[in-house]
């Protein structure tokens, strides 16, 4: 769609400004990049009164222009560069009446940029309950710009802003706040007069901003690094001394325009719910519970749509079989395209609902309190109070919870959250986990409620939390932090969830996951499906030949005859050679190249695991036969010694490995999408296998 | 005496900062020389903690507590 005029939405965190864009925007929004950063751009269309189409732009929420996180550098950055596609027309400055002051601090600095602005004034119910009276109309002259009060969650002034959005000037009429000039005279006026910019304010921001700007070249940059030393330009004081004058400039404004009624100052219900929640036992009794609830629910409500959808693929490829002619390119379409793409919309459940519960969280206040209440703990590992919900969902999925971590500001923390949330005990290691315990460990009770099974199930999740917590801590000491740690944080007042916020974020989230994750997890099927379907030479036509003479075809049902050859040619398929070629590496991890295939297979999404175990050894890859896998997998035996092949000891190593091991396409294209960088996931898969090789070798070899 | 020291549900008087960096944070989020601050509540174990500044609650480490001296 084309605009006609580009807004940008600007404000604090916490005052509405995700709410007002969904109520500006509906449905018709998407989630792009902007150029060369990896801070998600979040745009929108939305129709103004009189026929025109208005483009917005949400801008991550900050205080301040002077940024404290990547997200945040963005908003100076987009807001300033006059050049480029996403340059605003026009800027929304969302305030939240019941916290003005503060509030202004943002505004008054975008004001000072000179492009025109409009005020929205956000929470006037929260305002008034509170006894603040805001004189509008007195504000909006003083301010000289147009003041709207909006209630955003309430849809309401919605209408009212659109119409200040279409008859909005076209140039900057805002009064001017400070004497911007005064903070460093001689080097304003000298990047001003070396750069042509006109507006000071603008000149400051380029002197504070220059190493992160990415439309000043790097002579510009230089340049201006070279006028800041001549003139000793201290850019932490100036700052300062900039935050004051605005403050200062501040009170005079909110003088004679807002009221405070002197109440007395109850106790909020706010507080009363943080007494309860952040309580030293049972803030933590709480939280475990919701976090059961989550995980249970996570399980739970996933398991019919997960269902349904492979269904759905299942008749869809029944289609394709019936309708479309027999050869590879219906193979490829039905056994490699369809069944990628069906492992890619099999997660969407699980990633709507956590996602759901996780904006609920936000929404309502209470993750901020998480945060509060487990920063100390999580620290001490390298990690950070808001690490917690994406380890936690990692439970679940790996996929929705690294896309989680966007909540944590700080670069190092964010990155080991990412780094070690794949290890934490997915549901796809469930199948594999359950299968190999039920083949090895015997289902007794021990004392009168502990089963073995389960206690080794039970081990396997808590292995893998030790394990998180033991490699955050060695990428603590690794990784160097180029940000400063903070916690300064907004402690948000509790409020009821937005409950068409929820339902956004479940199909932003879905979404965002088909799209970016979906084209790289369907290469990769196509991939595999290619080795695991052709094999070098003709050996599949051999294998046809032999199944297809009388001994065969007379004596045994057609039915086993299909799975013979199924067999037969995975042997003979590259897949197949592969494991043979494999068999030396993992020999001491106790795998024969059976084991070697499925962990080829298994390479984009371990639950292919026990399918590839049910082809291997000739049962149908249907998830519902494990029983038989099972009892298959009991009763192979090793060729040469004639004993079993699946001991406790080989059992254990494979679990191991698929405990450390990153056998999932989906983590890896999420992990890439998030951090922007190859790098990253790359660093990631080769940690993992490697922890996963030495791990099982040790269990190996210790109980062999 | 610092913000550190402040025992729950006491007030004090912004006065100044030993931290430069830390200060224009804090000043951003409203936490100038010259306003009230209370402490709510510390985190279970001992640190972060909650403090209510210009009408919102704020929660910082102790570490950035005390680099807020107060009246």
């Amino acid at each position: 769609m084309k605009a006609d005029i580009r807004v940008a939405l600007v404000g604090n965190p916490n005052t509405g400004k995700s709410t007002l864009f969904n109520a500006l925007t509906g449905l018709n929004q998407k989630i792009g990049n902007f150029p060369g950063v990896t801070v998600d751009k979040k745009t929108g269309y939305c129709d103004l009164p009189d026929g025109r189409h208005a483009e917005i732009i949400d801008l991550p929420g900050t205080y301040s222009l002077y940024p404290k996180s990547r997200d945040e550098s963005i908003v100076f950055s987009v807001l300033a560069d006059r050049k480029s596609t996403h340059t605003p027309d026009l800027i929304v400055v969302i305030l939240d009446a019941s916290n003005l002051k503060r509030n202004l601090l943002l505004y008054t600095q975008v004001a000072d940029l000179k492009i025109p602005v409009i005020v929205a004034l956000n929470m006037m119910d929260l305002a008034k309950s509170g006894g603040i009276t805001i004189d509008i109309d007195a504000l909006a002259k003083k301010l000289g710009v147009q003041v709207v009060p909006i209630a955003a969650r309430k849809l309401e002034g919605i209408d009212k802003l659109k119409q200040a959005i279409t008859y909005a000037n076209k140039l900057a009429l805002q009064e001017s706040s400070i004497d911007v000039s005064a903070i460093a005279p001689q080097l304003i006026a000298q990047i001003g007069e070396e750069m042509q910019v006109e507006n000071p304010y603008f000149a400051l921001q380029l002197a504070h901003q220059h190493e992160h700007l990415s439309f000043l070249t790097v002579t510009e940059s230089g340049r201006i690094e070279e006028l800041e030393h001549i003139h000793a330009f201290h850019s932490q004081k100036a700052q300062a001394t900039e935050t004051i004058a605005r403050y200062n400039y501040i009170n005079d404004l909110l003088y004679d325009t807002v009221q405070k009624a002197e109440s007395a100052e109850g106790e909020t219900w706010s507080n009363r719910i943080d007494r309860v929640l952040t309580h030293k036992i049972f803030g933590f009794i709480i939280f475990f519970g919701i976090l059961m609830f989550i995980f249970q629910a996570i399980f739970a409500w996933s398991a019919y749509p997960m269902e349904l959808i492979e269904d759905l693929f299942v008749w869809v490829e029944g289609l394709i079989h019936n309708y479309l002619p027999a050869g590879p390119l219906t193979n490829l379409l039905s056994d490699g395209v369809l069944a990628g793409l069906s492992g890619v919309m099999v997660f969407i459940p699980q990633i709507a609902i956590l996602f759901a519960f996780i904006s609920i969280l936000e929404d309502t206040g209470y993750m901020a309190r998480v945060t509060f209440m487990m920063d100390k703990l999580m620290r001490k590992v390298g990690l950070n109070g808001k690490s917690v919900v994406p380890l936690i969902g990692g439970f679940a999925c790996a996929v929705p919870s690294i896309m989680s971590t966007r909540t944590i500001e700080n670069w190092k923390d964010r990155m080991i959250t990412i780094m070690v949330t794949p290890l934490v005990t997915c549901s796809a290691r469930l199948p594999i986990y359950t299968l190999l315990i039920a083949l090895v460990v015997p289902n007794k009770n021990v004392w009168w409620i502990f089963n073995w099974q389960g206690l080794a199930l039970t081990a396997m999740y808590v292995l893998s939390l030790i394990s998180a917590v033991i490699v955050a801590f060695a990428m603590k000491l690794i990784l160097k932090g180029r940000e400063r740690g903070y916690f300064i944080m907004e402690l948000p007042v509790y409020r009821m969830p937005r409950w068409n916020n929820v339902l956004l974020t479940m199909y932003d989230r879905s979404k965002a996951f088909v799209v970016q994750a979906g084209k790289v997890i369907i290469a990769v099927s196509i991939i595999l499906w290619v080795l695991a379907s052709y094999g070098p030479g003709n050996r599949f036509e051999k294998i046809d030949q032999k199944f297809s003479k009388p001994e065969y075809t007379k004596t045994v049902a057609p039915a086993d005859l299909k799975r013979m050859i199924a067999s037969e040619k995975l042997e003979a398929s590259y897949a197949g050679v592969l494991g043979h070629a494999m068999e030396p590496a993992i020999r001491p991890l106790g795998f024969d190249w059976k084991i070697g295939i499925a962990l080829i297979t298994s390479f984009a999404a371990r639950e292919v695991f026990v399918g590839t175990m049910a082809t291997i050894y000739s049962v149908d890859g249907d998830a519902d036969k494990i029983e038989s896998v099972k009892e298959k997998m009991a009763n192979a035996k090793n060729p040469n010694t004639g004993k079993p092949v699946f001991t406790l000891a080989v059992a254990f190593s494979l679990m191991m490995f698929y405990a450390f091991a990153m056998q999932c396409a989906s983590t890896v294209a999420v992990v890439y999408r998030e951090t922007k960088d190859w790098r990253w996931p790359a660093a990631q898969f080769a940690y993992m296998t490697v922890l996963a090789y030495v791990i099982s070798l040790i269990t190996f070899q210790l109980l062999k | 005496m610092r913000l550190s020291q402040l025992k729950v549900g006491s007030k004090g008087i912004v006065k100044e900062f030993t931290d430069l960096e830390m200060s224009i944070k804090l000043m951003e989020m409203g936490c100038l020389p010259g306003e009230e601050v209370k402490v709510e509540r510390i985190a279970p174990m001992g640190d972060p903690i909650a403090i209510n500044v210009a009408g919102y609650q704020l929660s910082l480490r102790m570490r950035e507590a005390s680099t807020i001296i107060l009246l």
